[in-house]
């Protein structure tokens, strides 16, 4: 656990970049550090590692001030992902990986078998090791920078930004890896972002700041979204909060139809509107008239107890009927949420 | 030509203590023992300058004295002042000389190191001493090496100069040669000391080409990764 305590810190030019913070960063959990650009994040993160001191207050890890620990020693236990990567260009990729591992006395065969092991692990090709840096795209590097930081598995992970600089397909395919990776390893990370969405997809807590290093809140993503501290953090949040808030909301509850199905072959004789062709082995084929007529319609699904009312608002609004196809493991039809389930949902999403 | 095969094809000009091999051999102890020197100063100053980003006022003082600073004026003034029994008015010019592009370019060098780098090298828990050794020097070796090869350029081409002051070298062919309008003497001196600068460059290609990374050079031909698994 990290636990700032009464932290500030005044630059020597006089600004105050952190102001009286206190919160922890609980063991084997994803805090957030969010707000503006110039709110005091990446100051926050770096007096973990001390790479900045704190002026006032202490920082501790498990309970021992960070102070009173030797800076490089502090650091090689403590894994540190910046924005740009920032590898080692005349390095291949794999000592680079292997860096903190070499730095803690290994030997250097089990280094390298460490470092490709964590390459495979980040989802890069092991092969890549052997290239350099500047052969690697911005998304691959951010993955080696990943794998650096974890080479010596350290219990602790601070991540300042680190997908900000790629394209957003990439960026949702590292939070994605970056999710499963924690599910497996169960480090404590502190991760700043300024990017709201980014803070709500990965945090297990957000800590919202505001700019002169004051903390506007902390909870988790549903409360947040749902009970805002003040007006900056509503702000902050964005106007469709409260369709983001859906994110939250399971979908174990709905209630499913499983009368509106028809085999492929369907031609017509239904009570309903729509019907649902449903093919020999199970899986959806489309959206057909309750009088048969008409080509089969797109239909979206959704998997209910994993998938959140957003996915299956979602897959609704893709369905000419209104409705989200319910699927499991096995992508095959589990029934049908129709609009009315829905909407018992969402009333009882927005009372709760 | 026939200056040329009259210089290089008379047997006495490739034996005895004006000959052609002893020429080279003290041309190559002046600039060599020159440029050592002047390393020996050079390269620490700059990379304590570079990596503590404190004096840097010096370098800009030894970058400006070096243009400033006329080398044969010095060379004559040194002659003057200390005699010519030892070889040492001509080393100190030749090593003050010597000194400001090493200096300036170790300096340029380690201060240029992308500070993102910097950052995460010492955000791993590198020492100080780790971070200038095992990550701005290998960065900034293509730097450190121009500044070597630049000095060295001129410290060879000041050499001959240095002949005037009655010392050796391969500037002796050009200037005896011309005392005695010995002709031959003066188009085969100025190939030698041509040749020498050429051999110089070589020596500095060979040295970055075996001492820069390839990841820092970029000079790696691209291999194709033989697996679909790349994915971003
Ligand atoms: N070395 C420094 N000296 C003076 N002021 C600084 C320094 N580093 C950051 N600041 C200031 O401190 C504030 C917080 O900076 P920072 O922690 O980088 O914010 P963020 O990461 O949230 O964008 C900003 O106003 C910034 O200008
Ligand atoms: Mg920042």
């Amino acid at each position: 656990m990290i636990t700032f305590d009464a932290v500030t810190k005044r630059y020597a030019d006089g600004t105050v970049a952190v102001d009286n913070l206190s919160l922890e960063a609980p063991t084997g959990e994803i805090t957030v550090f969010v707000g503006p650009s110039g709110c005091g994040k990446t100051t926050s993160l770096r007096m973990i590692n001390r790479m900045i001191d704190a002026t006032e207050g202490r920082i501790l890890l498990d309970g021992d001030p960070v102070q009173d620990i030797d800076p490089p020693k502090l650091r090689r236990g403590i894994g540190y992902v910046i924005q740009q990567a920032g590898l080692f260009p005349h390095k291949k990729i794999v000592d680079n990986v292997a860096t903190v591992p070499l730095l803690l006395g290994w030997d250097r065969g089990k280094a390298r078998s460490r470092a490709m092991e964590l390459l495979e692990r980040v989802g890069l090709d092991p092969a890549m090791g052997e290239r350099y840096p500047f052969q690697l795209s911005g998304g691959q590097q951010q993955r080696v920078g990943v794998a650096r930081a974890l080479a010596a598995d350290p219990p602790v992970l601070l991540m300042d930004e680190p997908f900000s600089a790629v394209d957003p397909i990439v960026r949702t395919s590292l939070q994605d890896e970056l999710l499963r990776l924690q599910a497996e390893l169960n480090k404590t990370i502190v991760f700043v972002t300024h990017d709201i969405d980014e803070a709500i997809k990965l945090g297990d807590r957000v800590a919202v700041l505001r700019v002169g290093g004051r903390l506007a809140q902390l909870a988790d993503p549903k409360t947040l979204l749902s009970e805002p501290a003040d007006d900056f953090v509503r702000e902050f949040l964005g106007h469709d909060r409260g369709i983001r808030r859906l994110q939250f909301v399971g979908t174990e509850g709905l209630r499913l139809r499983t009368d509106l199905t028809v085999p492929a072959g369907f031609s017509g004789g239904s009570p309903e509107p729509w019907v649902l062709a449903v093919s020999d082995d199970g899986r959806p084929v489309g959206w057909l008239r309750g009088d048969g007529g008409g080509e089969p319609e797109p239909y979206g699904t959704f998997r209910p107890g994993r998938d959140s009312m957003r996915s299956a608002l979602d897959a609704a609004l893709l369905s000419p009927s209104g409705c989200a196809v319910a699927v499991g493991e096995d992508g095959k039809v589990a029934g049908v949420a129709t609009r009315e389930a829905l909407d018992e949902a969402l009333a009882e999403a927005a009372d709760g | 030509m026939s200056w040329l095969s009259d210089f290089f094809g008379d047997p006495a000009n490739w034996s005895g203590p004006d000959g052609i091999p002893a020429r080279l051999l003290e041309h190559l102890e002046f600039s060599a023992l020159a440029l050592a020197l002047a390393m020996l100063v050079a390269i620490p100053l700059g990379l304590l300058i570079g990596h503590t980003g404190r004096g840097g006022v010096i370098v800009v003082i030894s970058a400006n004295l070096a243009r400033a600073l006329p080398t044969l004026g010095l060379l004559v003034l040194f002659v003057l002042l200390l005699g010519t029994a030892s070889i040492l008015p001509v080393i100190i010019p030749l090593v003050l000389l010597a000194i400001p592009p090493i200096l300036v370019n170790t300096f340029e060098g380690i201060r240029g190191v992308d500070p993102e780098l910097r950052d995460a090298a010492y955000g791993m828990g590198l020492t100080g001493g780790q971070v200038l050794g095992r990550v701005l020097v290998p960065v900034a070796l293509p730097l450190i090496l121009l500044g070597l090869r630049l000095s060295a350029i001129q410290v060879v081409a000041t050499t001959t100069v240095a002949a005037y002051t009655g010392l050796g070298g391969l500037g002796r062919f050009v200037i005896d040669g011309f005392a005695t309008k010995d002709y031959a003497s003066v188009v085969g001196g100025s190939v030698l000391i041509v040749l020498f600068a050429l051999a110089v460059q070589l020596v500095f290609t060979l040295l970055q080409r075996t001492t820069v990374s390839p990841g820092v050079s970029r000079r790696v031909k691209v291999r194709q990764v033989a697996s679909g698994r790349e994915t971003t």
